[in-house]
């Protein structure tokens, strides 16, 4: 028996994996470069919320077109994927088509039936997809950051599942045993007419062409996913679990300045007094955020997560009339960002070389930054729960915090909060006022 | 000066009382001359319905919002903490707000400065007392008058209050319509993120205009709002349009007051 072609099967499969699990590694050491944050509290209702919104795509169904065809590639890409299995165990055992000897044929065929149905569905949607972008131009997809390569990612990923599914009905209808079954091949025997009268020797090989396309396609698509936002099909799922799971309005307080001000505001503890043996001063190197170690790990999650859909940005009240804020290039730039600091330790053979840039600035500019309204329209807009605004927050935290760079107007209304606990310059005193007025 | 009962909380602690629910008023509330009277028409109401509440008066201080979000988190801890001290020591247990800001802050984030509340949006409150059958509402001059409600960020999208603004609307037998985003998708009026306080940034419109131009497409007699930076934010912008004379920018708590001629 020739045993080449599981042999060369076998190696395409561990290198396509292999290569994947070290993009995943360095994916998680990236993640590693954000501040720790807790995310054990609210256990129910984060399984409830990965359940509803990545599992059950509550969220993508809130557009209407969008969502549905969403939902028929996201199924289509859960359920043809069971056909992978069979692709796999037959390509490393030399069988054909195996589940078809295990299985009765009225269920092979009821499966591979929903396989071909589902790849149909898919490839309309995809081509629907594609028009979207690039006949009808649908506004967010062409935004200022919507630069060469985010556009060309999202065509590629759409170029490569039409190609997939094309391979997947070419290859069953060019499979002469398979159609002899006639079970199942409810989209293929139309396909195996546009062949006319091929030897049986030629449909041979196109199927077998087909089906190791078909199979390297995907393992290479399955390596393109560390370099696109097509990401997004497997970050989802633990990106909605970490999600936010507080009120919106809700942002946290940072502990180190509690303990200050708790210190200020009690008489009994004496800020002089010489800190305990082996204490550690817990006052972190830096408020706020200037760049991407200065984020916790599920901004970076959301960062890796996020898919440049763009809808957080159709709905910034900033970004609708006209201002540079764009909440969509935030989490752009700070995966942007991210990769550069992870490329830059893997040349420094794991130390990261201070490279005159951050995130603040030479990515993100003040000017969008000071551009936010904090209405929360981005985080309830995102289908996957990314918060954009805890990236802008923590970024004016530095602005403000540590370089006293807020807006002169800004600068004025705190100087009043502080003095007359007020944000305009009125006198405490006169607060009831208006009762006698 | 008319006649309106504001007790202070030192009144009450004087007396050895406690009143069933603090008023917050915020800053806007106590010194914007547009949200003054947003301010008395809500205590009119409260009055009406026999609410014992009191103010903090002159120990009342910015709850720190306008700082923490622009980042100050320092100044906005400083004023958390001053103002919990305030009210642990008055013993507050029940809050009620015409800020949503306010609203916001001492509902979410001043709990795990230790200040733990219940916090109620004043359309909250004024839901509960017509559930409890203390107020009325009647709908007066605002009967059948085409009314759209802004939904202020700080209390619909920050905390998933929609419908008691809503509800209150509907009882003054008015027309409630929607504009085309609403809700959870309710366009910002551009004031929050201490926006109040600073001119925009460069862009091709001011977003209380883009909004008012939201709202005019429903063709209102009256834009209700539940928040004082929302009402300044419309009403700017309907000065803008020169609609003043067709379209008026009420608080939910002036309809009714005003409906009662309070």
């Amino acid at each position: 028996m020739n045993y080449i072609p599981n042999i060369l099967f076998a190696i395409a499969l561990i290198s396509g994996i292999g290569y994947f699990a070290t993009n995943v590694k360095k994916l998680i050491r990236n993640l590693k470069l954000g501040r720790d944050v807790d995310v054990s509290d609210n256990k129910s209702q984060r399984w409830r919320n990965m359940a509803m919104i990545a599992l059950g795509q509550s969220k993508m169904v809130k557009r209407p077109i969008a969502g549905f065809l969403h939902v028929i590639v996201y199924v289509g890409f859960v359920i043809i994927n069971i056909e992978v299995l069979e692709i796999i165990l037959d390509g490393l055992f030399g069988t054909h088509r195996l589940f078809s000897t295990v299985l009765p044929a009225s269920v092979y065929g009821f499966l591979i039936g929903s396989f071909e149905i589902l790849a149909a569905l898919v490839f309309v949607s995809v081509i629907i997809f594609w028009m979207r972008r690039n006949i009808i131009k649908i506004k967010r997809f062409w935004s200022k950051e919507m630069t060469s390569w985010p556009k060309n990612d999202a065509n590629f990923i759409l170029y490569f599942e039409m190609v997939l599914m094309t391979l997947f009905l070419v290859m069953n209808a060019t499979d002469v045993h398979f159609q002899a079954m006639d079970t199942g091949n409810i989209i293929s025997q139309h396909i195996t007419s546009w062949f006319g009268n091929t030897s049986s020797e030629t449909f041979h090989i196109i199927e077998r062409t087909a089906w190791w396309l078909h199979i390297l396609g995907i393992l290479v698509f399955l390596n393109y996913l560390y370099f696109s936002k097509h990401l997004h099909i497997l970050l989802a799922f633990p990106n909605t679990f970490y999600g936010k799971t507080r009120p919106k309005g809700q942002f946290d307080n940072n502990e180190a300045v509690t303990k200050e001000v708790k210190m200020m505001m009690d008489p009994n503890i004496d800020p002089f007094a010489a800190q305990p043996e082996g204490s550690v001063t817990d006052t972190p190197a830096k408020f706020g955020a200037s760049d991407v170690q200065d984020l916790n790990w599920v901004q970076l999650l959301n960062a890796y997560t996020c898919t440049e859909c763009g809808r957080c940005t159709s709905e910034c009240p900033a970004n609708k009339t006209g201002k540079k804020l764009s909440p969509r290039k935030i989490m752009m730039d700070t995966r942007d960002r991210l990769e550069e600091v992870g490329k830059n330790i893997d040349a420094n053979k794991g130390m990261f070389k201070d490279d005159g840039k951050q995130l603040l600035d030479d990515y993100i500019t003040r000017e969008e930054l000071w551009a936010c309204t904090t209405c929360n329209a981005c985080v309830e807009a995102c289908p996957v729960s990314i918060d954009p605004l805890s990236i802008i927050m923590d970024m004016r935290r530095y602005l403000v915090m540590e370089q006293s760079a807020a807006p002169m107007e800004l600068n004025n209304m705190m100087t009043n909060v502080e003095n007359n606990g007020a944000p305009w310059p009125y006198n405490q005193m006169d607060r009831l006022n208006w009762k006698n007025e | 000066m008319e006649n309106i009962k504001v007790p202070t909380m030192a009144e009450f602690m004087a007396e050895g009382k406690q009143p069933e629910v603090l008023f917050w008023v915020g800053c806007a509330g106590s010194f914007d001359d547009r949200a003054k009277k947003i301010t008395k028409a809500l205590v009119r109401i409260l009055n009406k319905a026999n609410v014992e509440f009191a103010v903090l008066g002159t120990e009342e201080s910015c709850t720190g919002d306008p700082a923490k979000r622009s980042g100050n988190e320092f100044l906005f801890q400083m004023q958390a903490v001053t103002n919990i001290e305030v009210m642990n020591a008055y013993e507050i247990k029940k809050i009620v707000t015409a800020c949503p800001h306010c609203f916001n802050t001492i509902k979410n984030e001043y709990p795990g400065l230790g200040g733990k509340y219940e916090v109620m949006h004043h359309t909250q409150f004024l839901k509960s007392l017509l559930d409890e059958g203390r107020l009325s509402i009647e709908g007066g001059q605002f009967k059948g008058k085409r009314i759209t409600f802004h939904d202020p960020c700080y209390l619909g999208r920050a905390n998933n209050v929609y419908e008691a603004p809503r509800e209150l609307i509907r009882k003054l037998d008015a027309e409630l319509i929607e504009m085309k985003s609403c809700k959870s998708r309710g366009l910002c009026c551009g004031a929050g993120g201490a926006q109040m306080f600073k001119e925009p940034e460069k862009g091709d419109k001011d977003i209380n205009i883009e909004r008012t131009e939201q709202a005019l497409e429903t063709k209102p007699q009256i834009i209700a709002a539940g928040c004082p930076f929302c009402n300044t934010m419309m009403t700017d912008g309907i000065k803008g349009k020169e609609k003043e004379s067709e379209v008026a920018v009420m608080d939910v708590a002036e309809l009714i007051a005003n409906a009662q001629d309070l």
